[in-house]
């Protein structure tokens, strides 16, 4: 029996080709039903110049190879669904199977953005609705929900920062942004015609008031902070900071990737902060999707609302709600229609399912998730900042280093005993980082198997790093020869040379 | 809480690994003043049933029972089972952005498979793995020309999606970039003359759109060689991709990009959608977004990666070449089902279909108001019609045969009063297309001779 395993070849569904391999001409997946109008001659419509004969290359399979191909590249992917999968400041938590029948009921997923009003309340309902209680968790005035993702949500906040200073007389030239931050931050600020300014954070890896201070000058339009920060900290001073921004004219950013850390326990507006985005695929559970779709809403004090992106959803004194375009101050549009209007509907839903309570027990769950890997690390992981954790925490992979092992090698290893990894060198104030996220959607068992695989890890490392670094061992294919892909970059596949 | 795996003695003996006596304290670093200390406002929690209803409420208040004739960048098409089917796998839906290649393969190969067939259909030599939509792909390109020939001087054409020019204005408004525009010809084309007239040795990019904003396919290759003799980049954005199923490639561009919510991706009241761009090889290292490469293991296998991360943000950070983090895998990934599905045939004959339905839609139109089309030049599924008297009348009037009638082209275009863009896709059968065609005709006979009455009604809510 052994030896017939031995002998057998791999069967396809570990070694699929490209779908583009597996054509065979004449073949398609679909069939259209019959034309009911007298067909044109395309040919002769178009003219020659203008007409295409063929699109060389493309595949033409049937419906059930479609089927197959995907179905199996989807069994090399690992997701939430299979696990835990604790990639710091991503917030990779569980994706509601209710979420997804509800964003593709007919009327909501079939109704076309320039759908008179009339006929689309049912849309235009989900999105005030989304918007409210957005600004709701936060404590905010008004929410815009057309930025895309949440570096969208960056530039636009950014973007409304700018047009408000302009409009008081002077829009400065500096954003400041603490070393800790997403690169994200930076990135958007640059595009925004802001110089940015790095700040250092302290030995508790916050933002420290006096270093604040030094930069804060009356040509800084605003300091952009995230809270908690990317260690999973409280920015315990973030009232003083904001204060002093303020003092000095200028405005307060929070990135809210974090803010699963505070939903339904603490509200960033009370906090002193002016604008900020939410990221829906984080907080509010809509799926990653393999690194997308996201949505980046942006949520501002009411001093700022004339900015929020046009059109904004509005609600008419007869009840109705329309799209309003008339918006002299606004910062004008970020992306075409009204924002990733599919995951509104998802988040809404998620915050339905919970509630004012579910969603505070959310975050308790998340916080003491994270806080109990940290308890039970430790000792084996060095813990750079002793400052308390929140909904994640980050750990240096210092001690594995003096045996020449590093954190990307420990994550890869991680994926044998069957789970994601954390994120890897990500804050860079961390030599090393190694930055998990459990997230509320782990139970203790899951936990516990990750802390006892992370600890087995951390032995592996003392009696035989080599054998860590080859790591992983089980899956489809073996370490990626990342260096060789970036010098000589292929892109698409070509049919090979006869 | 259905979400929450642990129980209460789960947390009680996890909170006491932890060493702290109650969650409180896991909170203790937010000052006591910074805490929330009432319940939020909001609705709920509510059972899996009571969401249901919510949610089947708001869409019964839709458009669902109309026969939509809306295009004007967002497309109805049929979407085949088999996507929702494959989406739905949480493999696939679960994971995030495939930084650990050993365990995301099959994302990898999907995206590679993405950029290739992107590749194959607008000419171009590589392609990224997607942007958030068209309008905001539109925009990267354009950032992307300016790094590339540092200039800081880009020609719009007038025919450009509106809301794409839109997103290009709010990202470039504090970075010194002169936008300028080109206006169309009466057979609605860009006017190469008043182009070539526009061009000076500083513009970076021309951008134009084909099939354009009013459906109207445009004379790339032409085009191309105005642009080039000036030293510009030229950038073509598609809105409506099906149409290079039958209509030749811009292979005269330097960048195409634009919007592929066609392939499979639901219209979803705008979004979420998927951009896409592709480029010359040589710009490679100047474009936006994910990037997915070939490479092999340590056992000289086959196998696929994030490359060339060295242009974003999470390791330039402020001088990235884009600030995006995120792309559209999962729609992406709709799109690469989609186009697999139809393959090489099967997209043709839809396009086909398209430009047949569009077609006797136009013709019949044509003899109902007996005026031809507004702009005579070759269309694919959209087209522009003049209204026989006012078009907001002509709306009303469709609506009461349960017909969204076009995209009113004067809040964009005041000197297009009384234009309507109508979208004619496969879902639009012959019967709708006759009763359009009915109500048209009725209207025709009643306002003619008489004066166009005046619009009194602000163009946005009045739709």
């Amino acid at each position: 029996m052994e030896n017939r395993i031995r002998t057998a070849r791999p069967h396809v569904t570990r070694n699929e080709d490209l779908i583009f391999e597996q054509t065979s001409p004449g073949k398609s997946g679909v069939d259209l039903p019959p034309l009911d109008v007298p067909a044109v001659s395309v040919q002769e419509f178009l003219g020659k110049d203008v007409y295409r004969s063929d699109i060389e290359g493309f595949p033409e399979v049937s419906e059930t190879e479609v089927i197959r191909h995907f179905t199996r590249l989807s069994t090399w992917n690992y997701g939430v669904d299979t696990g835990l999968y604790p990639l710091g400041s991503c917030t990779m938590k569980y994706n509601p199977r209710i979420n997804e029948v509800v964003a593709r009921l007919e009327g909501l997923a079939t109704d076309h953005p320039y759908t008179p009003a009339a006929l689309a309340q049912g849309c235009l309902k989900v999105l005030a609705e989304t918007a409210r209680c957005l600004a709701e968790i936060t404590g905010m005035d008004a929410v815009s929900l057309q930025p895309s993702a949440g570096a969208q949500g960056e530039l636009t906040g950014i973007l409304i920062i700018r047009a408000c200073l302009a409009e008081r007389g002077n829009p400065r030239r500096i954003i400041l942004v603490p070393d800790s931050a997403h690169g994200t931050n930076p990135a958007s600020v640059t595009i925004s015609g802001y110089e940015v300014k790095n700040l250092k954070s302290n030995s508790r890896g916050c933002l420290d008031p006096d270093e604040l201070d030094r930069a804060m000058t009356e040509d800084v339009a605003g300091l952009m902070l995230t809270n908690p920060n990317t260690l999973g900290v409280f920015e315990e001073q973030i009232q003083e900071i904001a204060r002093r921004v303020h003092a000095k004219g200028g405005l307060v950013y929070m990135d809210g990737a974090n803010m699963n850390a505070l939903v339904g326990v603490a509200r960033p507006a009370d906090f002193g902060v002016d604008v900020m985005h939410l990221n829906l695929h984080k907080t509010f559970t809509t799926p990653h999707g393999g690194g997308g779709p996201g949505s980046g809403p942006v949520a501002v004090k009411q001093f700022l609302e004339p900015y929020l992106p046009s059109p904004t959803v509005t609600q008419a004194s007869d009840g109705s709600y329309y799209m309003d375009y008339n918006r002299p101050k606004s910062v004008g549009r970020v992306r075409a229609f009204y924002g990733n209007f599919g995951m509104a509907v998802r988040a809404l839903a998620y915050i339905q399912a919970n509630g004012s309570t579910g969603l505070r027990q959310t975050t308790q769950d998340a916080v003491l998730n994270a806080n109990y890997v940290r308890s039970r690390l430790k000792d084996v992981y060095k813990l750079p900042y002793d400052a308390p954790s929140m909904h994640e925490c980050v750990f240096s992979d210092r001690r594995q280093v003096a045996r020449g092992v590093r954190t990307g090698d420990v994550a890869k290893r991680l994926i044998d005993y069957g789970f994601h990894p954390y994120t890897t060198s990500f804050p860079l104030i961390v030599s090393g980082a190694l930055m998990i996220e459990p997230t509320e959607s782990a139970g203790k068992a899951e936990l516990d198997a990750f802390i006892d695989a992370m600890r087995s890890i951390a032995q592996e490392v003392e009696e035989d790093p080599q054998f860590v670094l080859k790591a992983p061992y089980t899956t489809r294919v073996t370490r990626l020869d990342e260096t060789a892909a970036a010098r000589r970059p292929v892109l698409r596949w070509k049919p090979a040379q006869e | 809480m259905r979400y929450l795996p642990n129980s209460p003695a789960e947390r009680e003996a996890m909170l006491q690994a932890t060493g702290h006596k109650s969650i409180e304290e896991l909170f203790a670093q937010i000052p006591a003043e910074l805490k929330l200390q009432r319940t939020l406002n909001l609705p709920g929690p509510l059972s899996e049933s009571e969401i249901l209803e919510f949610f089947r409420q708001a869409a019964s208040q839709s458009g669902r029972d109309y026969v939509s004739l809306l295009g004007a960048g967002a497309y109805t098409h049929y979407r085949p089972v088999a996507i929702d089917a494959l989406l739905s796998r949480g493999e696939f839906f679960t994971a995030y952005t495939p930084y650990q290649a050993e365990i995301a393969q099959g994302t990898l190969q999907a995206m590679f498979e993405f950029q290739t067939l992107i590749t194959q259909l607008t000419g171009m030599d590589v392609a990224n793995a997607s942007l958030y939509d068209g309008s905001t792909a539109t925009t990267e390109a354009v950032l992307m020309a300016l790094r590339i020939t540092r200039r800081n001087r880009v020609v719009l054409a007038r025919t450009l999606h509106p809301e794409y020019r839109q997103v290009l204005q709010a990202y470039v408004q504090h970075q010194g970039v002169e936008i300028v525009e080109a206006p169309y010809t009466s057979i609605g084309q860009l006017d190469m003359e008043r182009l070539e007239a526009s061009l000076k040795t500083e513009t970076a990019a021309v951008v134009i759109q084909s099939p354009n904003f009013f459906g109207t396919i445009e004379r790339v290759k032409e085009i191309a060689g105005i642009v080039h003799h000036s030293g510009a980049l030229l950038i073509v954005t598609i809105t409506e991709p099906l149409s290079l199923a039958i209509v030749q490639p811009p292979v005269d561009a330097d960048i195409v990009c634009g919007e592929a919510q066609s392939f499979g991706v639901p219209v979803a009241f705008g979004g979420p959608y998927v951009g896409f761009l592709g480029a010359k090889q040589q710009f490679i290292r100047q474009m936006p977004g994910r990037l997915i490469g070939q490479t092999q293991d340590t056992e000289g296998r086959r196998g696929f990666v994030l490359t060339l991360a060295t242009r974003e943000q999470h390791i330039r950070r402020e001088k990235a070449t884009s600030n995006i983090c995120t792309n559209q895998s999962l729609c992406a990934l709709a799109a690469t089902i989609y186009l697999t599905l139809l393959g090489k045939k099967g997209l043709k004959a839809l396009a086909e279909q398209n430009l047949s339905k569009a077609n006797y839609a136009a013709e019949a139109l044509r003899s109902a108001t007996g005026s031809p089309r507004p702009f005579a030049g070759s269309h694919f599924n959209e087209f522009v019609v003049k209204t026989p008297g006012d078009a907001d009348e002509m709306l009303a009037a469709l609506r009461e045969e349960k017909i969204i009638g076009g995209f009113s082209l004067e809040q964009y275009y005041p000197e297009l009063k009384n234009h309507l863009l109508v979208c004619v896709t496969e879902t639009v059968n012959r019967d709708s297309i006759d009763r359009m065609a009915a109500v048209y005709a009725r209207i025709a006979a009643r306002s003619n001779g008489e004066p166009v009455g005046a619009m009194n009604q602000s163009p946005i809510r009045g739709r």
